[in-house]
């Protein structure tokens, strides 16, 4: 065969076709389980394709006009046709119930599951890491450990996907969604946006590092950027002034935030609901959607006044709030150097932007 | 090859002297048409064009995925040819492809009509469909646009400085033509039947137009006043889907896809209907279960209703209404398995003979088999986490829109070439043309299966080079589906000049349409039929033949 | 040809046949199946109505129940006498036009024109005292997008003192006010068209042309004109009346 076209061009043909994807790593924990699903569904496709095309074969030869000159008029059956109807409905459950169990399985996260931060942005995603590691385009995790990523997109609908995983979700603006999954095997995979999502949709890629843990707690000392989001958020809390009313004091205008986050609360409408970061999010941007019963609804709204990444700083900050002494230690922190608001729209003298905070 | 095809002796055949064809002449007259089959001819001329056009758009993106960079076309230009195709495919050939052309002529004469119910109101669909298609080619001539086909908020609303507003209102104009046409159809279905012809004596056709054009007149709507909103939002900022003003996005996604699901099977219905007839003549027997496949258009008709937020399971909806949604995705697939089994079992105990049209049938069952479950893939709701966004469903949707409905438009156009030109199609080339169809169809549609499970996004420019060779190999097949769609387009022009003379029932088949001369009187018929036997009724048609067939002149 | 042909009917030429009028046309078989499908294309055709404002209806109750203090202070905000007063102009229009129809059954020529110029009255009269609210909530700065500014909602307004709104909840009225130009916005093109159609008809009527028997046109367009008419019926509690209580 070399003989009859160019080595250079044999050359790349072998590495061209030696060199080509067929089927994607199983590197999740969920992965061989949306495999399975996967051949499953393969299979009976195949049965219900070989089936028809077994029918159309078979017939088409034996009645075909030669051997069979005159067709035999037959209505129907009913039995016939009940047969085909319950049989696909039958494989058609048994899909739905094995597709919902796994459905429930990928988008509910265990409780133990480390938390990191994406936030999508045309045409790029920003990784935050609790401990004040920031990424673009690229995911470091550990492996044998659950990851559940909190997203959000700070103009237009992005979609997070990581083939290898068998995980995807979209990224949304003004909420956030959730995704986790638990890496098996250290490697480095594709991660893809695949919402459309303008011009340079197909340039919103990155890479997936996943990592033995040493490997990763390495990376995670190595690349911080010296403070952790919540460290971050602290400032943001500090300058944004929220400690005047959430400072824990018995005549607070704010509720108490210490050990606030995973609590369930009550609202003034009479409704539980239990605090989590995308509560938070909410309440920090439309207080008076959210309003806890027993307090005035005097909060203003930072809508536009703190970025994407502030509100997760400031959710991270109050996540860590398992006790009052840190809101306290925020007080007397801020009462020792000037407070910038910046929260004033009319801002006649331009303050100092903290971290986070929007540039208006 | 044994045939049905009884042609009048070429020698002494002669086409009828007075048609629709030849009534008047002049541009005229075909421009202020109000007979329903010479507005099917507009139709189908001008879908054939923006069909072409979007196949070009179809030709740039396979070019372009040829290599992974993306070098061909630029990113920013690959969106708008990709944004194109969808647009001109979806709104301008698939919506309007077997109704406007095939249904548009066959309707009135298989319910035994002289014509649809409001013929001028038939015209202005069609003017409305030429000014909704010169804007959308003004809008591509003119910079473009970027949005896909689904003007995602708030991308389309706030992110995006192409044309947007004229492509909306291009969608806008086109929907209002596919809503007279569903109109007309309903409102002739069920006051211009003939004596005698009853609900279950109606072809299958007929029940499946019947189907699509319910979903046409309920779904379209909705997708105007979606429309609507995003244009005023563009132009001048209403908060409805914005999500800094207090709007929700999603609710845009709910309502664009309330249209936009029931849309596929706008598409599909009218293709069944057209498999429906070309099986029976080509086995001569009546269809299998002739209730069960006219209700099962209605199923799916209403089934199609309550599944459009399957295109949202990852979106962030509640978990448990993604389980409903689901559930009811499963339920809307029986119906589709119910007709393809019996198609299958009509075959059986036939007398089956192999013609152009029936060889596209057999086409369309097994890539419309492959589609539909590859559909339940996708309502399978852990499998549609990994597989929606990326070519897997790209793949999925091709094998239902272009597998499915373009094999039937084809199977259709050549069953009824002889009743609309009055002229036979070439047969062996014809043959060659479907057989090409098929290969090539499969070679370009079956590696983006793999694709997707690989992960690689739907709408990327460019993509990692181990996606290579799975997108060369489909590349390649796109190549010889192009050959396949060139092939009928040449053909079938020659034969409106050198075809065989096709008198007026040549493939021997029972419904009203080929007891009348081909091509056909302007008003279909010289005296009102009155019906008296079911369709496909081929013992009727046996102990009529012999009988003249009635011609004027 | 045996019984099972599509055997012939036994008319002769048909066009001499008695009962043929002119306006009956070729493809119908007679005037009542005429009338009966313009009347059922009429009502599908207001059926896809009837789903083009239902999707801005559902819009409505998915944020009326997100941000429903905004909604009441965005109805709060509008003249329910301009409103009150839309709605008389339009039921007596909508009765006119029902006198219009009724003279066209009667083939009175003169009644017929005098009923639908008063329903063009009636009609403008609806669209200027509608002008009349958008030029007051331009000037309120209430339309979203050009001009919008929620600070009036954070304060409170003469006839509803207790309205202060929380200022990220007066933001909201955005939301209501948009829905209220989108609903009310493309009733009005509904109702320009309708006029226009009204205008056309009024033209030919002039010469007769719905007074001899054929009054399908006059009537398909009264279940037009009820038709927007109803759908105001649902548009004024909906966007003034059903907050006034608070």
């Amino acid at each position: 065969m070399q003989h009859f076209i160019s080595p250079v061009l044999w050359q790349f043909l072998i590495h061209w076709l030696t060199n080509f994807a067929i089927f994607p790593p199983e590197a999740s924990t969920i992965a061989p389980y949306a495999d399975a699903l996967y051949f499953f569904l393969v299979f009976i496709s195949i049965v219900g394709l070989a089936a028809v095309a077994l029918l159309v074969v078979t017939f088409s030869i034996r009645y075909r006009k030669e051997v069979s000159p005159h067709a035999t008029q037959i209505e129907g059956s009913t039995l016939l046709e009940a047969t085909w109807t319950i049989i696909p409905l039958i494989l058609f459950m048994i899909s739905f119930v094995w597709g919902a169990l796994l459905y429930f399985r990928i988008y509910s996260p265990p409780p133990n599951a480390m938390n990191i931060y994406v936030v999508g942005k045309q045409w790029m995603w920003k990784i935050e890491h609790p401990g004040g590691q920031h990424e673009i385009n690229a995911l470091h995790i550990p492996i044998d450990q659950p990851v559940q990523l909190t997203m959000i997109s700070q103009d237009v609908f992005h979609s997070f996907s990581i083939p290898a995983f068998r995980v995807k979700r979209e990224v949304i603006p003004g909420r956030y969604n959730t995704v986790w999954f638990e890496a098996t095997k250290p490697g480095v995979y594709h991660l893809f946006c695949t919402q459309y999502c303008g011009t340079l949709h197909s340039q919103m890629i990155g890479w997936v590092y996943a990592m033995t843990p040493q490997d990763y707690q390495a990376w995670a000392a190595g690349s911080t950027s010296g403070n952790s989001l919540a460290q971050n958020g602290e400032r943001l809390f500090a300058s944004l002034g929220c400690n005047s009313c959430h400072n824990s004091t018995p005549n607070a205008h704010g509720p108490n935030l210490g050990k606030v986050y995973g609590s369930r609360v009550q609202l003034t409408n009479g409704q539980f609901i239990t605090v989590d970061g995308a509560f938070l999010r909410d309440t920090i941007l439309n207080p008076t959607l959210h309003e806890v019963a027993g307090f005035a609804p005097i909060m203003p709204t930072y809508q536009g006044q703190v970025s994407e990444e502030g509100l997760i700083d400031l959710v991270e900050y109050i996540k860590r709030l398992d006790s009052q002494y840190r809101i306290e230690q925020t007080i007397e922190n801020s009462a020792q150097q000037p407070v910038q608001t910046g929260t004033s729209p009319s801002g006649t003298s331009a303050p100092e932007l903290a971290p986070g905070m929007v540039k208006q | 090859m044994s045939t049905i095809v009884s042609l009048p002796d070429q020698s002494t055949a002669r086409l009828p002297k007075v048609s629709y064809l030849n009534k008047e002449y002049g541009l005229k007259s075909w421009l202020l048409t109000g007979d329903h089959k010479r507005i099917a001819m507009l139709y189908l001329i001008s879908i054939t064009f923006f069909f072409f056009i979007g196949g070009a758009m179809a030709a740039l993106i396979r070019m372009e995925l040829l290599t992974p960079p993306s070098d061909l076309l630029a990113a920013d230009t690959y969106n708008k040819v990709f944004t194109a195709h969808g647009l001109i495919m979806v709104f301008f050939f698939l919506v309007p492809s077997v109704p406007a052309t095939i249904g548009n002529f066959l309707i009135p004469i298989m319910v035994g009509a002289k014509d649809l119910a409001f013929p001028k109101i038939n015209l202005l669909s069609w003017y409305l469909y030429i000014a909704a298609g010169t804007l959308m080619i003004c809008v591509l001539t003119f910079g473009g646009v970027d949005t896909g086909w689904t003007f995602t908020t708030p991308l389309s609303t706030h992110y995006l400085n192409t044309n947007v507003v004229s492509a909306g209102l291009a969608v806008f104009i086109a929907g209002f033509s596919s809503i007279f046409t569903g109109l007309n159809f309903i409102v002739t279905i069920h006051r211009m039947r003939a004596p005698g012809m009853t609900w279950f004596r109606l072809p299958l056709f007929v029940w499946s137009h019947y189907a699509a054009s319910i979903l046409m007149v309920l779904g379209t709507p909705v997708l105007a006043i979606t429309l609507v909103l995003v244009v005023l939002e563009r132009t001048i900022g209403i908060g409805v889907f914005d999500p800094t003003k207090g709007g929700d996005p999603l609710l845009f996604q709910h309502l664009f896809w309330f249209y936009s699901h029931p849309a596929v099977y706008i598409m599909i219905l009218p293709g069944m209907g057209v498999i429906s007839e070309v099986i029976s003549t080509f086995s001569r027997k009546r269809v299998f279960g002739y209730t069960a496949v006219a209700f099962s258009s209605v199923a799916i008709a209403v089934f199609g209703f309550f599944v459009w937020a399957h295109h949202m399971f990852i979106m962030g909806i509640s978990n448990y209404s993604a389980l409903v949604f689901s559930l009811l995705t499963m339920l809307v697939a029986v119906p589709s398995a119910i007709k393809i089994f019996n198609w299958s079992a009509t075959l059986y105990k036939g007398s089956i003979t192999f013609e152009t049209p029936m060889l596209y049938a057999f086409g369309f069952l097994g890539l419309f088999t492959i589609g539909g479950l590859t559909g339940v893939f996708l309502g399978t709701l852990g499998m549609d986490i990994h597989l929606t966004e990326t070519y897997f469903i790209v793949a999925h949707f091709h094998f239902v829109m272009v597998g499915g409905m373009l094999m039937a438009f084809l199977a259709g156009v050549h069953f009824w070439w002889p009743k609309m030109t009055g002229r036979m199609y070439p047969e062996s080339v014809s043959k060659l043309a479907a057989v090409i169809t098929f290969v090539g169809f499969v070679l370009t549609f079956f590696p983006q299966f793999v694709l997707g499970y690989l992960g690689m996004p739907r709408r990327y420019a460019a993509y990692p080079p181990e996606f290579q060779v799975l997108n060369v190999f489909s590349s390649a097949g796109a190549t010889v589906l192009g050959v396949g769609y060139l092939l009928p387009m040449l053909y079938l022009t020659w034969s409106l000049k050198y075809g065989k003379i096709a008198g007026p029932n040549p493939w021997q088949a029972t419904g009203l349409e080929w007891q009348i001369q081909s091509p056909p009187l302007t008003e279909n018929f010289e005296e009102t039929p009155i019906v008296t036997h079911e369709a496909y009724d081929y013992e009727w048609l046996e102990s009529r033949k012999g009988s003249e067939v009635p011609t004027v002149g | 040809m045996d019984s099972h042909t599509l055997a012939a009917q036994t008319a002769e030429t048909p066009h001499l046949e008695l009962g043929h009028p002119p306006f009956l046309r070729h493809h119908f078989e007679n005037v009542a199946q005429q009338r009966e499908a313009a009347t059922f294309g009429m009502w599908l055709f207001l059926l896809t109505e009837i789903m083009f404002f239902g999707g801005l209806f559902c819009a409505y109750l998915i944020f009326r129940n997100w941000y429903y203090p905004a909604f009441v202070a965005g109805s709060h905000s509008l003249h329910i006498w301009a409103g009150t007063l839309n709605t008389t102009l339009l039921i007596i229009s909508s009765f006119t036009m029902a006198m219009a129809v009724h003279a066209a059954e009667t083939r009175n020529r003169k009644p017929l024109l005098r009923w639908m110029i008063l329903t063009i009255i009636l009609g403008c009269g609806f669209l200027c005292v509608k002008a009349y609210e958008w030029h007051d909530e331009w000037v309120e700065h209430h339309v979203p997008g050009l001009n919008f500014s929620p600070v009036g909602f954070e304060h409170g307004t003469k006839a509803y003192p207790d309205d202060k709104l929380a200022p990220d909840m007066a933001e909201k009225t955005q939301v209501y006010f948009s829905l209220y130009f989108a609903m009310t916005g493309m009733h009005a093109l509904h109702m320009i068209i309708g006029i226009s159609l009204l205008i056309f008809l009024l033209i030919r009527a002039r010469g007769g042309a719905y007074t001899a028997g054929h009054i399908a046109p006059i009537e398909n367009f009264g279940l037009y004109w009820h038709f927007v008419d109803i759908v105001w019926i649902f548009l004024f509690p909906l966007l003034y009346l059903i907050s006034r209580h608070q």
